[in-house]
């Protein structure tokens, strides 16, 4: 199933310009860190954009270095001969603005100040992550991506992308993603946030300065956002009741499998990820809502669009359940946008949009094919 | 393309007007109308196979099934729709004819004729019909709802629907006389 696209570096991108954001702020500069995989070619009409979701960032594919334990995030879909063909295409992964892997962001300092951002850092949104994002596909001289493919968050920028620029994208892959939040999604965002702010050392966001960081609350935050990406079936399939040692210990050390995987996910997540990212990324889940500028009529949000569309859901995502992807596809029914839609069977929850599988690797080749 | 019920279909289609497929497979029909009269529109269907076909095959496809009605459709948003050799395996026959009604000026039906020779005669001799036309066994069959071209005016009748046009094929020849009895295939156009 195709190999890596190998041994792959990071750049960087300054932005001199200023960034006027959807909360009233202004960012004077800005970097951004991206990757690029294939070749970009002489017409620059084969560029693939793959936005990231919650906890992702710019290295979706590849090692850093022959050693490297990880490869990029989606590396199972991005590679010669893999659906999206580094072959054929050139691929860029770009850390949001804000994001936690070298981006501008609350770790930064602010040149107005000299000193970190910390909790003064602006709180954005989806709009703003595109804004940003445009300026740096423009800075590599493509005029109009051949397509943007994005997962959960990364769907919902890839919509943002064709409502806000129609005529720079060919192709939207909108997968596992929803046109807004629920109460019930917002509500989850929510106690992940209250974990890390009720933390003793979060210090109001300016944790940098104690040298220390919200251990605590971080790791709380990601166990439940884990129990939110996959499904009861696949939990019950890969963990059941297993015990750890066989046994109850009649205590609170871990007993059951489910509870030291959550935990192990936690401690990894705490290590790696910044608190001031994570809140930040969780409220710009919560303010994306596509209809709010449009009279809450969403068929009127696609009405200038000109990309055509792949919507995928799978059947087990109760996060981002099918029943969201299809207001997607009525709305853009509505204004008869070449659209196409697939409910893949899956029993692995939101988390399937990261898994392989043949139906779904296929569908997303032959539509990049087509 | 030598599909004569393709090419019945294709002249029954405005150039340029908008067209739904329902149980479009993978989308082969569409394909061809969107090359001979520039067609725009969607086709619908369940089985995943014939969804990375119809993306092959580059037509719009939408994974839905017909039994659940075609609520993400407004009225009369097609100028015509298509329910090809899906007729027979619906659950809901009469839901799906009163959707069609609702969504598109124009109706184009085709299904296995049961009322055929060869399946009479399998009939006499004691067995459920197999053919080309209904190639699965009586206990694995898809074809839940089959009828004659008889009862299928009956139906048209009952729901208000006019036969403008219609086809009889046996192994893709026309069929002009005796059609119940010597047509395969029947494909017919209805308006209201």
């Amino acid at each position: 199933m195709g190999k890596s696209v190998g041994i792959v570096e990071s750049k960087i991108f300054h932005c001199k310009d200023e960034l006027a954001l959807v909360c009233g702020n202004k960012l004077s500069e800005f970097e951004l860190i991206y990757e690029t995989y294939g070749k970009l070619n002489n017409n620059k009409t084969n560029a693939i954009f793959i936005p990231h979701a919650l906890s992702g960032n710019h290295h979706i594919a590849g090692k850093y270095h022959k050693n490297d334990k990880y490869s990029g995030w989606w590396n199972n879909m991005v590679g010669p001969a893999k659906p999206i063909d580094t072959n054929k295409y050139f691929v860029i992964g770009i850390n949001n603005l804000g994001g936690n892997d070298g981006s501008t962001s609350a770790k930064s300092i602010n040149p107005k100040t000299k000193k970190v951002w910390g909790s003064s850092f602006p709180i954005l949104t989806v709009k703003d992550w595109v804004a940003s994002q445009k300026k740096l596909i423009n800075s590599l001289g493509i005029e109009k991506l051949y397509a943007i493919v994005g997962g959960s968050l990364g769907g919902m920028q890839a919509m943002q992308w064709s409502i806000d620029f129609p005529d720079a994208i060919e192709k939207i892959l909108c997968i596992a993603a929803a046109p807004s939040l629920t109460a019930q999604n917002i509500a989850f965002n929510e106690v992940a946030r209250q974990a890390i702010l009720q933390d003793d050392e979060f210090y109001k966001g300016n944790f940098y300065q104690q040298k220390t960081k919200p251990k605590k609350g971080l790791r709380i935050a990601r166990m439940l956002g884990h129990i939110t990406y996959l499904s009861n079936d696949s939990m019950d399939k890969k963990f059941g009741r297993k015990l750890i040692q066989g046994k109850y210990n009649y205590n609170f050390q871990q007993n059951y499998e489910i509870e030291s995987y959550l935990n192990y996910q936690g401690d990894k997540f705490a290590m790696t990820f910044d608190a001031n990212t994570y809140l930040r990324m969780t409220k710009a889940l919560d303010y994306f809502d596509l209809e709010k500028n449009f009279k809450n009529k969403l068929s009127k949000v696609f009405a200038k669009i000109k990309s055509k569309y792949l919507i995928i859901s799978f059947s087990s995502d109760w996060r981002f359940p099918p029943s969201r992807s299809k207001e997607i596809v009525k709305a853009l029914l509505d204004n008869n946008i070449n659209v196409t839609y697939a409910e893949v069977e899956a029993e692995t929850g939101h988390d399937a949009f990261l898994l392989e599988s043949e139906h779904y690797h296929n569908t997303v080749r032959n539509y990049l094919r087509s | 393309m030598n599909r004569l019920d393709f090419i019945k279909i294709s002249e029954w289609i405005e150039p340029n007007s908008k067209v739904l497929d329902l149980g479009c497979a993978d989308g082969a029909l569409l394909k061809y109308l969107q090359a001979e009269k520039m067609t725009s529109g969607y086709g619908i269907e369940i089985t995943p196979e014939n969804i990375e076909k119809g993306i092959k095959n580059k037509i719009n496809i939408i994974q839905m099934n017909l039994e659940d009605g075609l609520s993400v459709f407004d009225n009369q948003f097609f100028d015509t729709v298509i329910l090809s050799q899906t007729l027979q395996a619906m659950v809901n026959i009469e839901k799906i004819m009163d959707e069609m009604k609702r969504v598109a000026k124009n109706i184009i039906v085709s299904f296995p004729n049961f009322g055929y020779w060869k399946n009479r005669l399998q009939i006499l001799n004691g067995k459920m019909p197999k053919s080309s036309d209904l190639p699965h066994e009586w206990y694995n069959t898809p074809n839940i709802h089959l009828c004659t071209v008889e009862d299928f005016y009956d139906l048209c009748e009952k729901k208000r629907l006019i036969i403008e046009d219609q086809l009889f094929l046996t192994k893709n020849q026309p069929i002009k006389y005796f059609s119940n009895l010597r047509g395969s295939i029947g494909i017919f156009k209805l308006s209201k």
